[in-house]
């Protein structure tokens, strides 16, 4: 077991900084996932944090022990990749029993060991198979025991799941939290699924342009949004940001209601909507329009659950509100979060 | 009439557009057309010569003419019991498989260099594939220079870093100077192409695959021998072929260098049937000296790419 500190980490290519100063620290055993889109400087950081990529500056710790200068062999980290990177040339028990030989654990050792972390995924009648006659599903679960099998202190993980299809990936999904609630080492997962970022992560540090720019529960992530770039990349559809007076306005499609609707002892803020389109998808109706009046045609998304059975038509023009408590202030000019306005 | 005639008009060609279309357009004639100047050039400049060989070898013909008469293996018979063959046999073997070793490592610790990124990487490239770029006869005639009996060059330097004293070496002239002169001029013709292949072989193997070992623990000796290498196996024997077979084959660094003495050792097969066939005149036995490796390299190719196919490496 460690933790991972960051320490003002930077990573500079040529003119663009890929992470730009990252301070970060997680708990004994926590499950962290690095979330954002494409570009943001996610991968790279896990790749400074598993020793390929030097940082131009800052520092690195595992365990408390400085890792900037030493090689990734040398951090007590395993790393599961997208591709998996098995070795092709390997059966199943050779790809597991690689990083023991590696590490010098005793030749009698090795079956028992390689055997231990198949049967923890259900692939020990696997072992004598080359990867290439595994499915996906079976590639990605030997990636997993062969990460295991040394018993890190660190486990990285760079988008495990996206090569699996979405009915699988939603089963890996569980399988991998359970499995790492009960072996219980720190985790840091790399994705840019926000679904996966919710349903996997202790915390999530939401990233782009090489800066965190929050880290917290995912409730905290959903409710609580440090600014517009995580009020409008988390949640789907994102919040709504409309720009109102000196500030901006967010709030969640599903706070977005008919005034009908809503018990009328909240505090609520009016709006006054016109529906262009609606979008049924069983459990949810999505409403899209445009905000009129105070608010410039700006275009916004309501969802309301199967439970609101108010007949909404497009073309029409409704009365919706918002609960005064669902709804969050952005600074015009920095984006972040300010004190609640009168409305 | 006038009708018909006005209706008959584009009916007339469209059965032209058609036929036009329908050579371009088919597959089956258009791969024809267009493999046509391979078959025809590797038929009239390979296979034929092949063939003539292969007859040749069976046959009393010189170059003076002659019968043409059938003599069944006799010119096998009769040149394989000799003294000159069996040594161009050995020095064959000797020659090839001593160059193949040496360029095996050399390309492989080359390629490995070039796969890093450093300052002045694309100049050193291109200067590694000169070699092969430039005529042969050219770089070998520069090579003699440099092991010229009385103006080397390298004994030149090596006079001038102490190394020798008085003379230095006759590289051409001693049997084993000059073998493994011929060794090194062969190993500088060759690395470029081994080392080009062996380089798209390191750059097939995805990065996350060395991330892996890296993490995993492997130092560089076990990275290397245990995942880089049974990882680029297939194409190092492709690499190991094309340079058994250059080598087996070509005469032009030992004709340049020196015509296979001294004493016949640096004669190696295909410089002796040279000099049997064309400039002594045996055509018949020429050939047959030429043919002999035939056999070994074709089992020895197709036993390569046996190998290589049936290794997994995705």
């Amino acid at each position: 077991m460690a933790t991972v500190e960051l320490r003002g980490i930077k990573k500079i290519f040529g003119t663009v900084a890929a992470v730009n100063g990252v301070d970060l620290l997680t708990s004994d055993g926590e499950f962290l996932v690095l979330l954002g889109p494409s570009g943001c400087g996610k991968s790279t950081l896990l790749r400074m944090i598993a020793g390929f990529e030097k940082p131009t500056g800052g520092q690195i710790l595992i365990g408390g022990g400085l890792m900037n200068d030493l090689p990734p062999r040398a951090r007590k980290i395993a790393m599961v990749f997208q591709s998996y990177a098995l070795y092709p040339h390997m059966t199943v028990f050779k790809n597991i029993a690689f990083p023991l030989k590696a590490q010098g654990v005793t030749k009698a050792q090795v079956p028992q060991k390689v055997e231990w972390a198949a049967s923890l995924f259900g692939i020990g009648h696997l072992l004598a198979r080359k990867p290439r006659e595994l499915s996906g599903g079976e590639r990605q679960r030997v990636a997993l025991a062969r990460a295991l099998v040394r018993e890190p202190s660190v486990f990285l993980l760079d988008e495990p799941l996206s090569n699996l299809d979405a009915q699988l990936r939603a089963s890996a999904r569980d399988e991998l939290q359970q499995f790492q609630r009960r072996i219980g080492t720190t985790t840091i997962y790399v994705t840019h699924d926000q679904v996966e970022a919710m349903g996997l992560g202790d915390r999530i540090a939401v990233m782009k342009a090489g800066q965190v720019r929050q880290i917290g529960t995912p409730q905290e992530i959903y409710d609580e949004p440090a600014d517009t770039f995580v009020a409008g990349f988390v949640g789907s559809p994102p919040m709504n940001l409309v720009r109102h007076r000196e500030y901006i306005l967010g709030f969640r499609p599903e706070d977005f209601h008919p005034r009908n609707a809503i018990n009328s002892a909240v505090k609520t803020a009016p709006f006054k909507f016109n529906v262009s389109r609606v979008e049924y998808l069983g459990a949810d109706r999505l409403i899209y329009g445009t905000l009129v009046g105070d608010y410039s045609d700006q275009k916004v998304i309501a969802r309301l659950p199967v439970t609101v059975t108010e007949k909404i038509d497009a073309g029409t023009r409704y009365d919706f509100t918002v609960p005064e408590q669902e709804l969050r202030f952005f600074d015009k000019t920095t984006e972040l979060r300010t004190s609640p306005q009168p409305v | 009439m006038e009708a018909s005639t006005s209706v008959a008009h584009p009916q007339n060609s469209a059965p032209n557009a058609k036929s036009r279309a329908s050579i371009l357009d088919s597959e089956s004639w258009l791969g024809w057309l267009l493999i046509a100047p391979a078959v025809l050039y590797i038929t009239l400049l390979v296979g034929l010569p092949f063939l003539m060989a292969l007859y040749y070898s069976v046959s009393d013909t010189t170059t003076g003419g002659g019968s043409m008469g059938f003599v069944g293996l006799r010119n096998f018979t009769a040149v394989i019991g000799t003294p000159k063959f069996q040594t161009a046999l050995k020095n064959t073997l000797t020659f090839g498989l001593i160059s193949q070793v040496l360029i095996l490592i050399l390309s492989n610790a080359l390629a490995l260099a070039l796969q890093r990124d450093f300052p002045g990487k694309r100049l050193i490239r291109f200067l590694i594939l000169l070699p092969w770029v430039a005529p042969i006869s050219i770089g070998t005639i520069a090579w003699l220079w440099i092991f010229d009996s009385t103006y080397s060059v390298l004994n030149w330097m090596l006079r001038l870093t102490g190394l020798v004293q008085g003379q230095g070496y006759m590289w051409l002239g001693l049997p084993h100077l000059a073998m493994g002169s011929i060794i090194a001029v062969n190993i500088w013709r060759q690395l470029p192409l081994a080392t080009v292949i062996l380089l798209a072989g390191y750059g097939s193997i995805p990065q996350d695959i060395h991330d892996a070992a890296a993490v995993d623990g492997a130092g560089f000796w076990r990275h290397f021998f245990q995942v880089t290498l049974p990882l680029i196996l297939p194409i190092t024997l492709v690499a190991l072929l094309f340079g058994l077979i250059f080598t087996f084959t070509d005469m032009v660094i030992i004709y340049n260098l020196t015509r296979g003495g001294p004493f016949d050792t640096t004669q190696v097969l295909a410089s002796l049937a040279f000099y049997t066939g064309i400039a002594g005149g045996d055509l018949a036995e020429g050939a047959a000296i030429a043919l002999f490796l035939f056999p070994l390299l074709l089992a020895v190719a197709l036993g390569f790419l046996i190998i290589a196919h049936r290794t997994e490496v995705t």
